[in-house]
């Protein structure tokens, strides 16, 4: 016998003196069709208006800086204002995000890009996020050429830009929109929900920030 | 590293901790960096309480048909183009991950931070067959360079003091200049960043444990605050998951009820820095990502707890509330315990996994205050399977023979109130007349054990009953 079959075998044996297995089945199939919400804390159930800004002041308390800009336009010189501000070197690497992409860049200072996942050489990286999180200042980014997960990780500074009607309340908000995007069971390889820069703890309990990831989150609510 | 269990030994290791000055010192972290955060993250959410509830259900729920969704959860994964390995025991699982790293001819192997990793020993055993483990959590990577086990299942290293750790760099980090400031905490993580960094981007294989396990999308979810158990599963071209069977959870909602006590829990933040959800491994068109994920489910003794007393410790997400917020940790730290698992949810867990003949020392470390179930985010009955424990431990007479001889004793008197009031109402009033000029007693025949650390307080005069019975006779007179 194979060990699936023996822990299973196991647990199933069990399970029969409470219930039949085609009713387990049964209700298992259900609570997946209907993914029932649970409780939704009232912080997160607001107008959008209200959303956004509870986004930008849960993020902030955890160490992420906020830019709002008016438009798509706007996001170039935002991110050249911040390289510059904090003297990073004026480039980055970024995923084949349309949206992204397709900016006036030329318009910004002479900015180097480079396209593609990054390989832990980059300074900065830069990222369009799926949505946020306004619950708790949480990005949520998905993986794929448009923006690779590594763009997250292997930067100093990770720069997200996201759009403000992307920002909803809670969590299970979103879930609701990437079941409408991918398709129900299905997720993209890697969902990240991102919640400040890498920080630890480890030592005398003492938090810092910059442990493997990012030192800094910056990011750049579009209105649109 | 070699993992030696003491899980017999408890008693003496508690000893050798209460005397140890370090360690003592350390541990004072434990109340400062956890309690006042967690209790602060509860009352920002006001829903806190009915997110337990949910969380409770949900689990229960889940464990109730544990075979159906474990079944669903691995077609999920099938579906998405990965692997799932059953594993029956820590050895099964071991030698499935071996195979793993051999068909890709790993060297190297990363890991964030698995507690089922630490209870099955898979660093050893990697060592053992030339594949080097590096641990990428900070607190796993201090512990791993001192040869040690974890203390704490989220603070791994909450033992060591930030002086340790400079000395173990020092030891460790030998191609650094031997004049760098390593003083502060900063510089430290700093070293450890750099040095780490290099091994995550030359790691073969990628090791993670899971929080969850999503039956829905077949997705492993992984919380931490460092983002390398990120760097651990999207670099290199092989991702592990290394995960029990209790940890599938039904739909994606179901996962983001519990996620919301969790952090709040654990470290009183609202949500980890990072929680991340990974479904198979790097689809066409990606540009990043392993080329091939797979899953080890791991039994080792948890399908037995189904169904048995036992079961709603199957619940447990891991947070570490229970062992912050109690006093017998608080004075022993977690390798007293002796394995992987410390505190009220170590006391019940490891004689669970390991047997009450070894490990049923460990629930009598508790002095049933309840504050591990007050705190509890899944709501478990930590003291009441304890109990359970030490029933067992006694049927089976496996204490030692003065305390059975004790315990007879005090139950003879016990069954007998006649007898029992007797004797307290003669033996109370006799240690009041010894003890009243001091008011306490620095020493007792036969109570050495408490006396040795602490004065014992002198009693009242009279036993609490007499007292009742004196004060309810006044007030009858009184009313009159």
């Amino acid at each position: 016998m194979t060990s699936r079959d023996a822990i299973l075998g196991r647990i199933n044996t069990t399970l029969n003196r409470a219930s039949e297995k085609s009713a387990r089945q049964q209700a298992v199939k259900a609570r997946l069709s209907k993914h029932p919400k649970g409780t939704i804390p009232a912080r997160a159930r607001l107008d959008k208006k209200a959303q956004l800004k509870l986004f930008c002041d849960q993020a902030e308390k955890v160490q992420t800086s906020i830019r709002r800009v008016k438009s798509y336009n706007g996001v170039p010189k935002a991110i050249a204002d911040y390289l510059r501000d904090h003297n990073l070197p004026a480039g980055f690497c970024m995923g084949e995000d349309e949206r992204l992409q397709n900016l006036p860049w030329e318009k910004a200072r002479a900015l180097e890009i480079k396209t593609g996942p990054s390989d832990g050489e980059d300074a900065v990286g830069v990222s369009h996020a799926f949505g946020g999180i306004a619950e708790t200042g949480t990005l949520l980014l998905v993986s794929g050429k448009d923006n690779p997960t590594t763009i997250n990780f292997l930067p100093e500074t990770h720069v997200v830009v996201v759009r403000s009607r992307d920002i909803d309340g809670d969590y299970e908000s979103l879930w609701s929109r990437l079941r409408k995007e991918y398709g129900t069971g299905k997720l993209p390889r890697t969902v990240n929900w991102i919640t400040g820069p890498s920080r630890s703890g480890d030592i005398q309990q003492t938090i810092l920030l910059g442990a493997h990831g990012p030192r800094s989150l910056h990011v750049i609510v579009v209105d649109a | 590293m070699t993992n030696i269990i003491t899980t017999r030994d408890f008693k003496s290791n508690a000893k050798e901790a209460l005397a140890n000055k370090t360690l003592q010192k350390a541990l004072t972290h434990v109340e400062a960096g956890f309690i006042g955060k967690r209790r602060l993250a509860m009352e920002a959410l006001p829903e806190f309480d009915q997110l337990r509830d949910n969380a409770r259900d949900i689990k229960n729920h889940t464990l109730a048909n544990l075979d159906a969704y474990l079944e669903e959860y691995e077609e999920k994964v099938v579906a998405s183009g990965g692997k799932v390995h059953w594993a029956a025991d820590g050895e099964e699982a071991c030698n499935q991950i071996l195979d793993i790293c051999r068909n890709v001819g790993a060297r190297t192997v990363t890991k964030g931070k698995s507690m089922i990793a630490e209870e099955i020993g898979i660093n050893d055993f990697l060592e053992k067959n030339d594949i080097e483990p590096v641990e990428t959590d900070l607190g796993e990577y201090i512990i791993q360079l001192r040869g040690e086990t974890p203390s704490h299942i989220i603070a791994p290293a909450v033992h060591v003091l930030k002086e340790q750790v400079e000395e173990d760099f020092r030891r460790v980090h030998d191609h650094l200049p031997v004049s760098r400031n390593l003083e502060e905490p900063e510089s430290l993580l700093d070293e450890a960043r750099k040095v780490l960094r290099a091994k995550f981007l030359n790691a073969d294989v990628g090791i993670t444990g899971a929080n969850f396990l999503i039956a829905e999308t077949g997705t492993s979810v992984i919380v931490t605050n460092e983002g390398n158990g990120d760097l651990t599963q999207i670099v290199p071209k092989v991702h592990i998951v290394l995960a029990s069977i209790e940890k599938v959870t039904p739909t994606l909602d179901d996962v983001s009820q519990i996620l919301r006590v969790l952090a709040r829990s654990a470290t009183g933040q609202e949500i980890s820095v990072y929680t991340t959800f990974s479904t198979g491994p790097k689809r066409q068109g990606d540009v990043d990502g392993p080329e091939e994920y797979h899953v080890i489910i791991l039994d080792n003794g948890r399908s037995n707890m189904i169904g048995s007393e036992f079961q709603d410790m199957l619940r447990c997400i891991r947070c570490g509330s229970c062992m912050n917020h109690c006093p017998v940790y608080h004075a022993v730290g977690g390798h007293a315990y002796g394995w992987v698992y410390p505190g009220p949810m170590g006391a019940v867990l490891t004689p669970s996994l390991m047997g009450v003949k070894d490990g049923g020392q460990l629930p009598n470390a508790s002095t049933f205050c309840g504050r591990c179930e007050a705190v509890c985010p899944m709501r478990i009955p930590l003291p009441k399977m304890m109990r359970h424990w030490r029933e067992r431990e006694f049927e089976k007479h496996l204490n030692p023979a003065s305390q059975r001889w004790g315990l007879n004793f005090w139950a003879f008197f016990a069954k007998r109130p006649r007898l029992y009031h007797l004797a307290t109402s003669l033996g109370i009033p006799l240690l009041s007349l010894f003890g009243r000029r001091k008011g306490y007693f620095k020493y007792l025949p036969l109570a050495s054990g408490w006396t040795k650390y602490r004065d014992l307080p002198a009693p009242e005069t009279r036993t609490f009953q007499q007292q009742w019975a004196q004060r309810e006779a006044l007030k009858q007179g009184g009313a009159k």
